[in-house]
């Protein structure tokens, strides 16, 4: 008979999950698949929350999950509707070419 | 339950996760990225219901690839980013080295951390039999309406922030 499958093993893929958004974040020049690897590393942050939750037998972490989705669904109401905004205004949403706030 | 198929699920989805990742940070066309980042939040569903968490899998199929993804896809085809993609070329920038590389230090940071101490802490009340008795739903709800009561009224007062950012945002100034 197996063991179960160790935490270990849930923690390291979300890991795993969260350097690759961390990868895209930092290479991406679109603005937007910038945003979708942002959402990428919520959804595995709540995957090592999960985790934890299971193996300690708590529900806290659950409740905790709930909270980053309403926020990850705020954020994506927000951040979309500066997307619009920014590409109305400046006619493209490539990260390199939105300096305004540069010096 | 059988101990080898949630290792074979296990194994099956979190290697489609991992692939879906990647694949979402390699494409160049958003679209294509948008679909495999929802493949990717799929998988993490099917993980989620390994790990017992049922109500969670379900929000997160219905919020993550459901109505997050259909409003990043909506505003994909609104701003033809398409278009752009053409003059998007893809060359080893020495930031994207660098960004590869710290990336990689924090892989293996989280790593060590992860294979420092396995979850230290103290077990909570609820194992997996008083779940299955109470129904994960009941007992998710019980704890939100009682002790995170608080967090769940600002949970709300955000997301009316929220829409109303949105509107004014998205609004044409006259």
């Amino acid at each position: 008979m197996l063991p179960n499958v160790p935490p270990v093993c849930y923690l390291i893929v979300s890991a795993l999950i969260f350097a690759i958004g961390a990868v895209g974040v930092l290479i991406r020049r679109d603005a937007i698949v910038i945003f979708m690897c942002i959402e990428m590393m919520l959804s595995a942050v709540n995957l090592s929350l999960i985790t934890a939750s299971h193996y300690l037998d708590s529900l806290d972490g659950v409740l905790m999950v709930f909270f980053v989705m309403t926020v990850a669904a705020a954020e994506a109401a927000v951040g979309l509707a500066i997307f619009v905004l920014l590409y109305r205004g400046r006619g493209t949403i490539k990260v390199d070419e939105i300096n305004l706030l540069k010096w | 339950m059988g101990s080898l198929f949630h290792w074979i699920v296990f194994i099956l989805t979190a290697l489609t996760a991992i692939f879906a990742a990647v694949m979402v940070i390699t494409r160049r066309n958003p679209i294509h990225s948008a679909l495999f980042l929802v493949l990717n939040f799929l998988c993490i569903a099917v993980l989620y219901l390994l790990l017992n968490s049922q109500f969670i899998a379900i929000i997160q199929v219905m919020i993550y690839a459901g109505a997050i993804m259909m409003l990043v896809i909506f505003v994909i085809m609104l701003l033809s980013v398409e278009e752009e993609r053409r003059t998007y070329k893809v060359r080893l920038s020495p930031a994207k080295v660098i960004g590869l590389v710290v990336a990689l230090i924090l892989f293996a940071e989280l790593v060590y951390g992860i294979a420092l101490r396995v979850l230290p802490g103290v077990k909570g009340e609820f194992t997996p039999e008083k779940i299955a008795q109470m129904g994960d739903i009941k007992a998710v709800a019980s704890l939100l309406f009682t002790r995170f009561l608080f967090p769940f009224e600002v949970a709300s007062i955000l997301l009316l922030v929220g829409i109303i950012g949105a509107v004014i945002l998205s609004k044409k100034e006259r």
